[in-house]
């Protein structure tokens, strides 16, 4: 058994990076996230890794991509307006085929926005967010022990699948404390031998690009990468439920707002309505083939989706039912966490 | 080799033997053979790692025998800093134009100096964008004609062109800056010297090595590679003059 602790989210996710072998962590201040820098800066002496405050994410992103490149275990952390700058270095690092963590510690938009936690990030996450044909694994912690865990799996992801990886977590994940069981630390051996560490001669020079300027070979490029992510959705789907058995009412849930949704379960329950709660761990891949299963079972009635966005995940939840049941959407916005209570009353609002 | 020949010249075994396509006259492909004469001369192939911009440049991996990174437009200078700080015992290089470190990555080359970084920035000036077709750099001189200064770069509009040199010399933990050509055999020589010397510096660690070389673009300047290199001579250098800006002490030399 690990080490327990009571954490902050961003702090526990700092801790876990380090013990999980990150060796090099490139970042820019911004609200809710700093916490991690300002831990990982903390702890730089006693370890180690590089930590490096960038001029902007804009900077960050490609320092994750010169070091990721160059066969290093690295994270950067930034909250929604910097992670929209660093779009096009993440695309570029889809492209190069370079492990890199990211963890968006999502505040509300659009534009400067709030600071309050928010989930409208979920589109630019997991359709893409840059230019071309790209995904990453997007990893959606619902609580400061998943912030932790998921560091460990996603710098494993990454490094399997040669991919960027992103933490999809909020403000109030980010910010609040819980008990935490920090895993034993690990000792990263990196094999990379496509890194580009300097050509010896016992092998051709490696590089690392996103340039292809033939039209054939980008679609080669294209097709392999779609390969890649085709074996992800076969491999790495994970989702949580909770009194799905038996459910009549699903609500479908991920991140902060599930915690939110396992309440009104339990609200609902214990006003006589069969309701479960589906929580995909991954929003990409998204499991879209166990919602199914549950569109096609008869006792199930409909299903809801709860986000703190303006209805983004509801369309995936849509393209998983197929039409078989009707979908429906409740959400805040602009950094608002709805109330177990409001998502009952809108239950019971369909219902009618 | 026949009996009586002394070979005095050949392509260093750290450029490949994919045939360049830059255009003729061009001073990109003699700044990749100077690089990579001088990486194969200090024995420092194993141990070097470059990155290339976009640009005209953006294929030098094609070219150099080197590991090597591709980085988005203007970032070479983050995406180096990243590969150094991981690899702190290795070579690493930024080679990029004019438009790429001084307009859209002005940012990463000002802060990367400013941290002093312990890389090499080969930075190719040619006063254009050479790769999208000519268009107007940070770099174009007052009053010359691109495709999108047609009348001229006007400085009320658009202000005078960024000397580079001049600039990133001024920060404390840069350790050398020269400007170079190679319009000539003595400049192409004294160009050699200076990225020689820029590797050496970054071999003891002694802060950020800048090459600015004073360059040129027959295509997009619309000149013969003769007239090219007159423009330089009369144009070029009295703005953006050859010369040492900033060297180590001797004592850390
Ligand atoms: C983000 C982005 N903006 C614009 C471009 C288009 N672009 C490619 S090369 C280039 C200019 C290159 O000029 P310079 O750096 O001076 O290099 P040269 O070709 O002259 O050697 C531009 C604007 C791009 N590739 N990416
Ligand atoms: S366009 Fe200009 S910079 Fe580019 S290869 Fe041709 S001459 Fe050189
Ligand atoms: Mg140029």
């Amino acid at each position: 058994m690990g080490e327990i602790r009571l954490m902050k989210g961003n702090e526990a996710l700092g801790e876990a990076a380090i013990r999980a072998g990150l060796q090099g962590y490139f970042g820019y201040p911004i609200t809710p996230q700093s916490e991690v820098m300002e831990y990982l800066a903390q702890q730089e002496p006693h370890h180690n890794y590089v930590f490096l405050q960038a001029e902007s994410e804009v900077a960050a992103v490609n320092m994750m991509y010169g070091a990721g490149g160059a066969g290093a275990r690295v994270l950067t952390t930034t909250s929604s307006p910097g992670f929209s700058l660093m779009q096009e270095g993440i695309s570029y690092i889809a492209c190069a085929e370079i492990p890199c963590l990211f963890c968006n510690v999502v505040r509300g938009g659009p534009g400067l926005g709030t600071i309050q936690p928010s989930q409208s990030d979920y589109f630019q996450s997991t359709k893409g967010g840059g230019h071309g044909d790209y995904h990453t694994i997007v990893l959606a912690p619902n609580s400061v022990q998943e912030m932790v865990d998921f560091v460990y799996l996603g710098f494993n992801l990454a490094d399997k699948y040669r991919t960027p990886v992103t933490i999809l977590s909020d403000g109030a994940i980010g910010q609040m404390m819980e008990k935490v069981e920090l895993p034993d630390p690990v000792e990263y051996k990196p094999d990379k031998p496509w890194a580009t560490t300097g050509k010896t001669k016992d092998r051709e020079r490696n590089i690392l690009t996103s340039l292809y300027i033939q039209s054939e070979d980008m679609e080669k490029k294209n097709q392999k990468l779609q390969k890649k992510y085709e074996k992800i959705k076969q491999n790495e789907i994970r989702f949580d439920e909770y009194k799905t058995e038996d459910a009549e009412i699903i609500i479908v849930s991920f991140g902060l707002s599930s915690r939110v949704s396992r309440k009104s379960v339990d609200i609902g329950r214990a006003q006589g309505m069969k309701i479960g709660l589906f929580r995909p761990q991954t929003v990409w891949p998204f499991p879209y083939e166990k919602l199914r299963e549950y569109a096609d079972k008869d006792r199930v009635k409909f299903f809801i989706s709860i986000e703190m966005n303006a209805g983004q995940m509801v369309e995936d939840v849509k393209l998983a039912v197929c039409g078989k049941k009707p979908v429906h959407f409740y959400g805040r916005m602009g950094g608002i966490v709805p109330d177990s209570y409001e998502v009952i009353e809108q239950i019971k609002k369909i219902k009618e | 080799m026949k009996k009586g020949y002394k070979l005095i010249y050949k392509r260093p075994q750290t450029l490949t033997k994919t045939r360049i396509n830059y255009c003729p006259g061009c001073f990109h492909s003699t700044m990749h053979k100077l690089l990579m004469e001088v990486v194969e001369e200090m024995g420092i192939q194993e141990k070097t790692v470059g990155v290339c911009p976009v640009g005209c440049s953006v294929f030098a991996y094609n070219y150099m025998n080197v590991d090597m990174q591709e980085a988005a437009h203007g970032r070479a200078a983050a995406v180096a800093t990243g590969i150094k700080r991981m690899l702190p015992d290795r070579y690493v290089f930024s080679y990029q134009g004019d438009g790429d470190l001084a307009a859209i990555g002005t940012a990463e080359t000002l802060h990367a100096c400013n941290r002093g970084e312990n890389f090499t920035f080969v930075f190719i000036n040619n006063g254009i964008y050479g790769m999208t077709g000519g268009q107007m750099a940070p770099t174009t001189l007052e009053g010359q004609k691109t495709t999108t200064s047609p009348y001229g770069r006007d400085p009320e509009k658009i202000g005078l062109p960024l000397k580079m040199a001049e600039i990133v010399s001024q920060f404390e933990r840069v350790a050398y800056v020269e400007r170079v050509s190679c319009n000539t055999p003595a400049n192409t020589r004294k160009a050699k010297k200076a990225l020689r010397n820029a590797f050496e510096y970054q071999g003891k660690k002694l802060g950020t090595t800048f090459i600015e070389v004073a360059s040129n673009c027959p295509s997009g300047w619309k000149m013969t590679p003769e007239q090219s290199l007159k423009w330089l001579e009369e144009r070029v250098f009295p703005y953006y003059p050859l010369k040492v800006f900033k060297k180590p002490d001797k004592k850390e030399v």
